[in-house]
């Protein structure tokens, strides 16, 4: 019905996936792309002419919803931290309008109707689309394989053992010779666990003058290094989560020129901050700030400009947020002993635009590495506008300014290092099959 | 109490004088001295020879600080430093109440914070913390109203026994700018040293900082450039030792470590003890010092410990003064010593 039409007029669309990046009209129904119109004015004419729902988004960029691969939900077990429902709300409020949830909750998702139930509990509670991730090991104990087959048949995107490195490499490279009858990645925590060795933060300059435990870059040059050999071994598909270090990024690049079948997602945190953070020195803080403790720990700057430039070549290939909600209780105590993580679903965008405005990358590069880029590495329908697709969109007032106020996080976790930073670029509508989810007045 | 024993001494006249000059910031929390000025340095050292005038008394208690209560909270071990800072408390006439985490409520579980904070409610106006993990001190000193002086925690900083170590040197040597100071052994465990290297960098003095490579931090060896401080790296102890004013040997820190840091304490004694025949690669007056406890025939050898060259007594002592320096000047430096 010509009723159900609504006509996003006025703006920037900036595809990806369509290589678009011009003014154009969307117009969307019965909660898909229904049709992109270039050239504004016939279009409005059009719409009047029709009687569709028109909304001047004149200044602004519309771009597919973003898709994060790597966050955590929290639910079942710890829903103290998050729920589906409050994390899916962060995600719209972040652009997110597809999400996947990582398995480590209690009891952790390691059984087809563990992932049914999240399934049916996104669909009751959620706001966005959420997929669940599996376990690789039962109960990521990394003794024994989960049943993947059985998991993904339910449902689950991929499987990882996250926030734990499968430390057997036999066990490992069985996950990842499975994941060829799965057709789903095996997505590494890659950090040996023996080199971390406590440690809680990145060993270096700053940890050695704060004396804090070091976490070096090599527990996760030599866990990549390990994970591509098993790929290569096995024809698995495996994909590298939160890469951190330079090391790991030369590993991936030469990974993937010998055709390994390898992918890889990098944080916004990684991607802007540093371990000066902790120190309180760039950001101006106090030092030890436990919101900054997160895993991997925050790196140096060299690292943080290895990982741009392997986000520019094509390395990395996607963001994701590794959105890790926890209570005040958990970080409201010694760096040590502070449960690591930051909540980031709300911020991501925001900080990341810092690298637009840094001039490290474009616009329409960073709605890449949030859009198709994810979606493909999972192989997920989302990412995209073309005609047919869902309506999942954001629409982006790309000058706007903003202060960080984690007191009006839709997520419980309140715990982000960037209360009080002052950001530009602000997600002002996002849209779930043509729902609005989220929505800032202007 | 004598006549004499309420008389203030000249030097703590001229120390209230200049608690209105800007040279102390009129700190709230002493956490560490990343961000002090020489001259701040130099105003707690001179306050503290006015203390430590006040210790050569035979009887030392003045009631400088009367109605002032001292919690020392110490969630690790410690002889030398709680009990430093309780007798500064009550030779100043502070009340001085000790907690020791084994046997408070920390046992049951409470949380840092909510400790303090119950120390803040029942009157707690200086908190004195000892921790096992590196920043507790300054977790707590943003959300409580009692002053928070860090009497060392984890790995990362000691700042009142850098400033007796600093006070203790500039007493013996007659300064610390140019100074070539050597501080030797677990470096990489070692708050003592970090502040230390603060602090003496501060004054200008030379340091040389050496231990084996896995007892070093690895970034001081491989990058010492990136460092705030201008420091000399050794991994042998003959050239470190080579023309040194003062060498401060540091406690192998067995309790941090975890496996393989060392083959052995043998190997360990064999590379890198303080002993007579080293010590003599440094210059002949140069002072031994430790920052205690010491493991005897492990980092120093007893002769050495005992010598003539050391200090290590010293130390302690200027400790207390050091301490009574602190809390007066933290307290606002406002009541007269004599407490008229």
């Amino acid at each position: 019905m010509a009723t159900e039409r609504t006509r996003l007029i006025g703006g920037r669309l900036i595809d990806p996936s369509q290589g678009i990046d011009d003014l154009a009209d969307v117009v969307i129904g019965s909660g898909r792309v229904l049709e992109i119109v270039r050239g504004t004015e016939r279009s409005r004419r059009t719409a009047v002419a029709s009687g569709e729902r028109m909304v001047d988004v004149t200044g602004m960029v519309i771009a597919p919803g973003f898709v994060d691969l790597h966050c955590h939900l929290r639910e079942p077990g710890f829903e103290d931290k998050e729920t589906i429902a409050t994390g899916t709300r962060a995600a719209a409020a972040g652009g997110f309008t597809t999400v996947c949830a990582m398995p480590n909750t209690s009891p952790t998702i390691d059984t087809a109707s563990d992932v049914e139930w999240v399934i049916s509990a996104a669909r009751r509670g959620g706001v966005v689309r959420v997929h669940p991730i599996g376990t690789i090991t039962r109960g990521e104990k990394g003794q024994e394989l989960s049943e993947m087959a059985d998991m993904a048949q339910a449902g689950a995107v991929a499987f990882s053992d996250d926030g734990n490195m499968v430390k057997s490499a036999r066990l490992m490279r069985n996950a990842l010779a499975y994941s060829r009858v799965t057709g789903r990645p095996i997505v590494d925590h890659a950090e040996d666990p023996d080199l971390v060795d406590g440690g809680v933060m990145h060993d270096g300059r700053v940890a050695s003058i704060l004396g804090l435990r070091g976490s070096p870059a090599e527990a996760e040059e030599v866990a990549v290094a390990r994970d591509i050999a098993l790929a290569r071994a096995t024809g698995g598909k495996l994909h590298i989560a939160h890469a951190s270090t330079a090391a790991a990024v030369d590993l991936i690049r030469q990974g993937k020129a010998r055709g390994i079948s390898v992918t890889a997602e990098v944080t916004p945190h990684h991607l802007v901050l540093t371990d000066e953070w902790i120190a309180g020195t760039s950001a101006g803080h106090p030092p030890f700030n436990t919101n900054c403790r997160v895993n991997p720990p925050l790196r140096t700057d060299a690292d943080r400009m290895a990982l741009i430039a392997g986000l520019l070549d094509g390395t990395i290939d996607c963001i994701a947020t590794d959105h890790a909600p926890h209570t005040v209780v958990d970080k409201d105590c010694e760096f040590d002993q502070a449960a690591p993580g930051l909540s980031m679903l709300e911020t991501a965008f925001g900080l990341l635009m810092r690298l637009v405005d840094g001039e490290h990358l474009s616009l329409a590069t960073l709605i890449k590495v949030l859009t198709i880029n994810p979606a493909q590495v999972f192989g997920l329908d989302a990412g995209t506008l073309r005609v047919g697709a869902n309506a999942d969109l954001v629409v982006i007032d790309p000058g706007a300014e903003w202060t960080v106020d984690v007191r009006k996080f839709q997520s419980k976790g309140k715990n982000s290092p960037l209360h009080g930073e002052r950001f530009r670029g602000l997600v002002r509508t996002t849209m779930v099959g043509g729902e609005v989810v989220h929505e800032v007045p202007q | 109490m004598t006549a004499t024993e309420h008389r203030p001494a000249a030097n703590l006249e001229q120390a209230r004088a200049d608690r209105v000059t800007p040279v102390w910031k009129g700190r709230r929390h002493i956490l560490d001295l990343d961000d002090w000025s020489p001259g701040e340095i130099a105003q707690v050292m001179d306050t503290a020879l006015t203390m430590k005038s006040i210790l050569a008394r035979p009887i030392k208690k003045t009631p400088t600080l009367r109605g002032k209560t001292i919690v020392t909270a110490f969630y690790e071990s410690s002889t030398r430093t709680r009990i430093s800072f309780e007798v500064a408390a009550k030779y100043l006439g502070a009340d001085a109440v000790n907690m020791t985490a084994s046997a408070s409520s920390v046992s049951k579980g409470e949380s840092l914070l909510d400790t303090v904070r119950t120390l803040q409610a029942i009157g707690a106006d200086i908190v004195v913390m000892r921790h096992p993990q590196s920043g507790a001190p300054w977790v707590v000193s943003e959300r409580v109203n009692s002053s928070i002086v860090n009497g060392g925690d984890g790995w990362h900083a000691h700042p009142t026994q850098a400033l007796l170590d600093l006070f203790t040197i500039r007493e013996r040597l007659g300064r610390v700018a140019g100074l070539k100071v050597t501080i030797l052994g677990d470096v990489l465990h070692s708050r003592v040293a970090r502040s230390d290297i603060w602090g003496l960098s501060l004054l200008g003095a030379d340091v040389t900082v050496c231990g084996p490579p896995t007892l070093l931090p690895r970034d001081w060896v491989t990058d010492p450039g990136g460092l705030p401080w201008k420091l000399r790296v050794e991994e042998r102890i003959e050239p470190a030792l080579e023309g040194a004013d003062v060498v401060m040997a540091l406690r192998l820190q067995r309790e941090r470590m975890h496996a393989g840091l060392i083959p052995s304490i043998r190997e360990y004694c064999r590379l890198y003890a303080l002993n007579a025949d080293r010590l003599k690669l440094a210059k002949t007056d140069a002072l031994v010092m430790h920052p205690g406890p010491m493991n005897e025939g492990v980092e120093i050898s007893p002769d050495v410990a005992h010598g003539a060259q050391s200090v290590i007594e010293e130390q302690v002592t200027n400790g207390v003064a050091i301490r009574m320096a602190l809390l007066y000047l933290l307290s606002g430096g406002t009541a007269r010593p004599d407490g008229e």
